[in-house]
């Protein structure tokens, strides 16, 4: 019986090395990458950066990168390319950039909620990869509902930002309410302190009685939701922000 | 070889005592096999990896006493489920683990629903009895159900929930998607409950067309209704141009006119070229009208079609006619009946026809038509289920023209057909369909929609929640929504709401829009006098609000007649008006009302009392909150808002009833005037 095994062992291993082949050559093959007519200097971001969607979703805006050459003019028909961790699809997953020197993809984030760090890169003439990374954030259930509660409550004082539906209030108060973004001072308060504030207002840490109490009106549950959210898309970003899902760059470039 | 094995059939089988022992090992040997596959399972290899994470963790002894080796499973019968996800998911109930960014080994994140009582298949799909990955998650040729992707898993929730929740943003938004773009009108949803959705969108009737525009329009709209807007809900049906020019022909011939509509106005139209837009303004008219701007930014709402081509489309006289009375052409329509009088009228109208765009029908010629076009036309307009959408005289609206959907969550796979290089799944199905319809097939007549990949999402999204197992939940676990009532007031004042279209805005015992104030309870909340002043002159209570109450002309009977209406029927049962009186409040209180405003509660933060020191923007201005409101409803709301309209933004502060008393004194002695407010 001895004398068979290592005939045998090889037989798997090449049904292994073979099958390993086939997969390999199967990825190549569907990462036929369009041909660069060009090659810039730098890769910045257009917009689509630190953008806030909900676990596996779209992200509300496209991502924009642009490639410029060495003065800063806009490159076209350079080739750029996505990648981020598994998970995260781009549509599409790269392209060469148009007459503005820019590529669009719609981004779907992974199916966890934490911060996803994305990559686009592109080769400059020496084939040196320059890369641009850009931050988004997914929003597992809690987080979402958090955001709603913001959209409902609170948003209105503590956005700065006015839209077309939404006129800010934060010029209009004396003492001015933290955003919820502005992780140096919101990351530095504990779950409790910022429970207590919610729930009593204000005065409840001698800070301003302008933050009414929120206690009688959302539940404790609601308002555990809505750290969840501030601690999600605090920037820099909070301890409890959840995980960061990072690009494991297995190929061999 | 012969030989060879005839020697090892000798050696091993020589004598009885060796043969016992050979086969004695062969059979040991396969006796193993069991217990070497249980062995080198894959679960088995997951938990052995989970402990060795856990290890070097801070908090590695919970950890480890938490744990529990071997095949895991929740088992819950009245749900016919047996997950046994767990025995790899090991950390799901580790808070802990939170941080953890690779399976299996994370936290489940938070949700409101235990794992012990709904398991995993119920949201996740899946085959919850299978103990290796690819036989848990994908589906196999024995398996149907593969593992449903993150960004569908709030179908999962819309399974029970026949609501709307406010954790849940994308089963929301498709669920309104499918009622108001059209879906329900060909295709039938029945829900489990025995109700069947309706649409919430009213595409006009077809049978009086050739009153309100050109058959040239209609070619062109017919074509790409695009063009025209891009906001349009018709979606487009790809017609050839010999069949389009039919369609429109057979509609033209089968429209019938209406008296009022051919009339044409003595007035003429203002000189004054501001008198238009002012008029558009003053109207508020782009509370549900948008127009795009020259930036090609869309100005106004989305409750009426857009108006910015609305020139190249309508005819003058139906124009006049509807702004005269839209009722008379469409008695559903949601357009309020302004009561414009005649040079208003003939300068609205100038103003809209005036939006136009030369290019729209620049290319449509077409020739009279010939009673064979007309013929064929009438076929198409049958075939294509037309009449599913649009009332057209002399066609039936067609009855289960498409597919029924009441179960499209749980259609199996081998009932679908693919695309080539598409995944064979359900999501992948119905988002590629919704996508690109006509792509699957030769002959189907499902239109061209021009849905965002986000929108389409959505709406995969709510209709993955229609499913078997939405079915057969036990009913206990199903949660109703509040469905929309079909309230109509009574009477006389009750037509002249209709006729106003109140409900298109407000929202009076859950039914309506949702863009004004509910008034469910306005007749305790308002003073009858300012009430009637209101309904003259409509001002704005809130400064930042670009919709506004449009002023409607209405007589003095009208007036009276709404409010006297208004006044008795919508009373909120726990507040009574007279309870409380609208002056003769001391001093003292006023001024410990006063204190309160501006120091514990500091309301200055979103109300304006004072226009000189306050700021605040969220809610009405108060400065003439006394002459508006009744004392004991601003008791009440202090006590409670959120009982007397939920969801309000107005945080419920318990206040004491002295508090509430002197904040209610203080408000109810802002009557405008600021002398006397400055006085006290």
């Amino acid at each position: 019986m001895t004398r068979y095994s290592p005939a045998i062992l090889l037989l798997m291993i090449s049904v292994l090395a073979m099958s390993v082949a086939t997969s390999c050559s199967h990825k190549t093959e569907s990462a036929a990458l369009p041909k660069a007519t060009a090659f810039g200097a730098a890769i910045v971001e257009s917009s689509g950066g630190k953008q806030v969607a909900q676990t596996g979703g779209l992200l509300p805006q496209p991502v924009v990168v642009q490639i410029n050459d060495e003065q800063g003019t806009a490159v076209a028909g350079a080739l750029v390319e996505f990648a981020a961790a598994e998970g995260v699809t781009f549509d599409p997953a790269n392209g060469l950039t148009d007459s503005s020197g820019q590529v669009t993809t719609n981004v779907s984030l992974g199916g966890m909620a934490g911060r996803y760090p994305l990559t686009a890169f592109t080769f400059d003439k020496s084939h040196k990869k320059v890369e641009l990374k850009l931050d988004e954030i997914a929003l597992g259930y809690q987080q979402t509902l958090g955001r709603q509660i913001n959209d409902q409550y609170c948003e209105r004082c503590h956005n700065p930002e006015s839209t077309a539906q939404r006129v800010s209030n934060y010029d209009n108060l004396d003492v001015k309410p933290h955003p919820f973004t502005e992780g140096d001072t919101l990351n530095k308060m504990s779950d409790a302190d910022l429970t207590a504030i919610i729930t009593h207002g204000g005065p409840a840490l001698n800070k301003s009685a302008l933050m009414p109490a929120w206690g009688n009106t959302l539940s404790k549950a609601d308002i555990q939701a809505l750290i969840s959210y501030i601690r999600a898309i605090a920037d820099p970003p909070s301890r409890s922000a959840g995980p960061v899902f990072v690009y494991a760059n297995n190929s061999k470039n | 070889m012969k030989e060879k094995l005839t020697s090892l059939w000798k050696t091993l089988f020589a004598d009885s005592v060796r043969a016992f022992g050979v086969v004695s090992v062969i059979f040991l040997a396969s006796l193993a096999i069991a217990p070497a596959k249980n062995f080198f399972s894959e679960w088995r290899h997951y938990q052995h990896g989970y402990l060795k994470m856990v290890r070097n963790r801070s908090d590695a002894n919970t950890l480890q006493r938490h744990f529990q080796g071997g095949i895991q499973q929740v088992w819950l019968p009245e749900l016919s489920v047996v997950d046994r996800c767990n025995s790899c998911h090991v950390g799901l109930k580790e808070a802990s683990l939170a941080d953890v960014p690779t399976q299996p080994y994370r936290t489940h994140p938070v949700i409101p629903h235990k794992l012990d009582q709904f398991g995993c298949t119920v949201c996740h799909r899946g085959q919850g009895a299978a103990t290796t990955v690819a036989e848990a998650h994908s589906s196999t040729l024995a398996w149907e159900q593969p593992i449903l992707p993150a960004k569908y898993i709030e179908s999962s929730c819309g399974q029970c929930h026949r609501g709307s929740l406010p954790g849940t943003p994308q089963l929301n938004q498709g669920r309104t998607l499918l009622a108001r773009e059209g879906c329900l009108h060909c295709h039938t949803v029945k829900l489990p409950d025995g109700r069947t959705l309706k649409a919430t969108d009213d595409p006009p009737s077809l049978s009086h067309i050739a009153d309100k525009t050109t058959r040239e329009w209609i070619f062109a709209w017919l074509k790409d209704p695009q063009v025209y807007t891009s906001t349009a809900t018709m979606p487009n049906f790809k017609l050839s141009d010999d069949d389009t020019r039919d369609i429109s022909a057979f509609l033209i011939a089968n429209s019938t006119p209406l008296a009022g509509d051919t009339a044409t106005l003595s007035a003429k139209a203002s000189s004054d070229p501001a008198a238009g837009p002012s008029l558009y303004g003053e109207s508020f008219c782009a509370s549900c009208h948008a127009v795009q701007n020259a930036a090609g930014n869309m100005v106004g709402g989305d409750v009426g079609p857009e108006l910015t081509k609305v020139g190249s489309k309508v005819k003058p006289e139906w124009l006049q006619a509807w702004l005269r009375n839209p009722r008379a052409y469409d008695p559903e329509t949601g357009m309020p009946h302004y009561r414009f009088n005649d040079s208003q009228v003939a300068t609205l109208a100038g103003f809209l026809l005036a939006k136009s765009d030369s290019d729209l029908l620049a290319k449509v010629s077409l020739q009279p038509a010939t009673p064979e076009q007309i013929a064929h036309g009438k076929r198409l307009v049958t075939d294509y289920g037309c009449a599913s959408c649009h009332e057209i005289a002399g066609i039936k609206k067609p009855e289960n023209f498409a597919p029924n959907l009441s179960q499209i969550g749980s259609k199996p796979v081998t009932q679908l057909v693919f695309l080539p290089g598409m995944q064979h799944s359900l999501p992948d199905y119905i988002a590629t369909k919704i996508k690109q319809p006509r792509a699957f097939g030769q002959g189907l007549k499902m239109p061209q929609y021009t849905f965002t990949p986000a929108q389409i999402d959505s709406l995969t999204t709510a209709l993955l929640s229609l499913n078997d197992r939405s079915h057969t939940l036990p009913p206990a676990l199903a949660v109703p929504g509040t469905p929309e009532s079909d309230y109509q007031p009574a009477g006389k004042a009750g037509k002249l709401m209709t006729d106003l279209a109140c409900f298109s805005c407000h929202r009076i015992n859950r039914h309506g829009g949702d863009m004004a104030p509910d008034l469910t309870w306005e007749g305790s909340s308002v003073q009858r006098e300012w009430l009637v002043q209101f309904f003259k002159n409509p001002g704005t209570l809130r400064p930042s609000l670009i919709r506004r109450m449009p002023r409607f002309n209405l007589t003095d009977g009208e007036v009276n007649e709404l409010t006297d209406y208004i006044m008795t029927v919508y009373q909120n049962p726990a507040v009574d008006r007279d309870s409380m009186p609208l002056s003769g409040y001391s001093q003292g209180e006023v001024e410990l009302g006063r204190q309160l405003f501006y120091g514990k509660y500091s309301c200055q933060g979103c109300h304006i009392v004072d226009t000189k020191t306050d700021k605040g923007y969220i809610g009405p201005t108060l400065t003439h909150v006394g002459s508006r409101l009744t004392a004991a409803w601003i008791y009440q709301w202090m006590k409670n808002p959120q009982s007397l309209r939920t969801g309000t933004a107005e945080p419920n502060r318990a206040m004491s009833d002295e508090d509430a008393r002197a904040l209610t004194a203080f408000l109810i002695s802002q009557k405008g005037g600021s002398k006397e407010v400055a006085n006290k």
